[in-house]
């Protein structure tokens, strides 16, 4: 399977190829030629192609698991940071439950400014603010821990092949690593040892995420720090 | 002051320029990606004696609010040239020249940058000239493209600029500065290289309809060695050494 993916580093303008393929992410189809629009590995797998991003922001996606810090609310939602050129809304509805009276309910009484929370995203359009809920298991506010940005195009470095490096980093820590899709990283552990190894071992990932065989050399990381 | 108009030789018998080029021949082009660390993608070149750093933000929220399009993004462009850039000390403040070659880099850039995917926000691409030289706006285009490619901005193509001109009765290519002011036209050209589209199209002087198209052949190609550089920063930064 790994086998018949195709795979070049491309920039903008790039053609990767021409002929009967599927148009997916950050490519456009110009005539019969496939461009790539953004700096990248490209990837022809089956019919389809796209690119791989290697810098750009967070676009965000319906059902992506994300972190939001709040940024201020209204009577009626909040505002959240989620690291992308929009901001999340969050309704109250999402976090009082449908019988919400905003004359009686006080929303900083849930969430304040600068909460962190662990959240989806439950739509995303062009015309209005990628809306955004918590109303799901494991979702919701996030009690404890450091937030550490990381870019959003090494998220999926970070995670690893099937979670292998994350898994990597959570067992040689015994921290408790939460990754949103959009960059936002929290890390939480009771021993302060194990947190700052872990969020030591997340800058190196991020720092390094084009180095071959990077979980070894993490591991190696971890491995010798502990001596 | 010092040198008269006729005193300088444009072009020699040989065909050799006033710099020592030849007639197809560009100046030297420098790139480099991703120079600065708090602009989200940033370039720098040197283009002959030209020297000009480009900074990129966005796309982010817009600010006045009512310059947001509802549809799609839109592009501000700053070129601006230091009091140090030239001979004589420059006032800093933005010159008609000034904002007529931010306008002209704004709509050059905009046929590339999809913006109908970024509704309600703004990529900002500010442009400071450290040294000029002749041909500034084409090399600003150049450091402009590259760094919104490093910024991750969604791009159809990359955009190349290269200006071509008529000098001593000669299409020549890449003017700079003294063919600028005693040639007989200058047009700077800028074009989407894989799209095979002109994006920007200026011309300053007289030039036949032979000429004409010549000097746009000639800008054409040297906007395609241009590209190449512009290529080999990008894969420097993001590729290191395992660029094929």
């Amino acid at each position: 399977m790994m086998d018949d993916v195709k795979r070049k580093y491309v920039i903008p303008g790039d053609v990767i190829t021409t002929g009967p393929y599927r148009a997916e992410e950050n490519v456009h189809l110009y005539g019969d030629k496939i461009i790539a629009t953004t700096v990248g590995i490209s990837e022809i797998y089956d019919s389809g192609v796209r690119v791989i991003p290697l810098t750009g922001m967070y676009i965000p996606r319906i059902d992506d698991f994300v972190i939001g810090i709040v940024k201020s609310h209204t009577s009626l939602s909040w505002e959240l940071d989620i690291n992308s050129c929009y901001a999340g809304i969050l309704p109250a509805q999402d976090v009082f439950g449908r019988d919400f009276n905003p004359k009686v309910d006080d929303l900083t009484s849930r969430l304040k400014t600068g909460d962190l929370i662990a959240a989806r995203i439950a739509n995303s359009d062009r015309s209005r603010d990628p809306l955004i809920t918590i109303s799901d298991r494991d979702l919701g506010k996030i009690e404890e821990g450091e937030l550490l940005k990381i870019s959003p195009s090494k998220v999926p470095r970070l995670i690893g092949k099937r979670g292998s490096m994350i898994q990597t980093i959570e067992s040689a820590t015994k921290a408790i690593i939460t990754i949103g899709q959009n960059g936002f990283v929290v890390v939480s552990s009771e021993e302060p040892e194990g947190l700052l190894k872990a969020m030591e071992a997340i800058k190196m990932v991020e720092e390094q995420a084009h180095v071959p065989n990077l979980t070894e050399r993490i591991q190696q990381m971890l491995g010798s720090n502990s001596e | 002051m010092g040198v008269k108009k006729t005193d300088i030789v444009l072009l020699d018998e040989n065909g050799i320029r006033c710099d020592g080029r030849k007639i197809n021949e560009p100046r030297r082009i420098m790139i480099k990606a991703g120079v600065l660390k708090n602009a989200n993608g940033s370039a720098y070149i040197e283009f002959g004696e030209n020297k000009i750093l480009a900074g990129v933000f966005g796309p982010r929220d817009v600010h006045p609010k009512h310059l947001a399009n509802t549809d799609r993004g839109i592009i501000r462009c700053r070129y601006h040239m230091q009091p140090f850039s030239v001979g004589e000390r420059k006032n800093p403040a933005p010159s008609r020249r000034e904002i007529e070659i931010s306008k002209v880099i704004k709509e050059a850039l905009e046929p590339a940058v999809m913006l109908e995917n970024f509704p309600r926000t703004v990529v900002d691409v500010f442009i400071e000239i450290l040294q000029a030289d002749g041909g500034s706006r084409c090399a600003a285009l150049d450091a402009a493209a590259v760094a919104l490619a490093d910024a991750g901005i969604p791009m159809r193509d990359m955009v190349s600029a290269c200006a071509a001109g008529k000098v001593a009765d000669t299409i020549v290519l890449d003017i700079n500065n003294e063919e600028d002011q005693e040639g007989q036209a200058d047009m700077p050209v800028a074009y989407m290289p894989n799209l095979g589209k002109v994006t920007l199209i200026q011309l300053d002087g007289v030039l036949t309809p032979q000429e004409y198209e010549k000097c746009v052949n000639t800008a054409l190609e040297g906007c395609k060695l241009v590209y190449e550089v512009q290529k080999k920063a990008l894969k420097e930064k993001f590729f290191g050494d395992d660029a094929q």
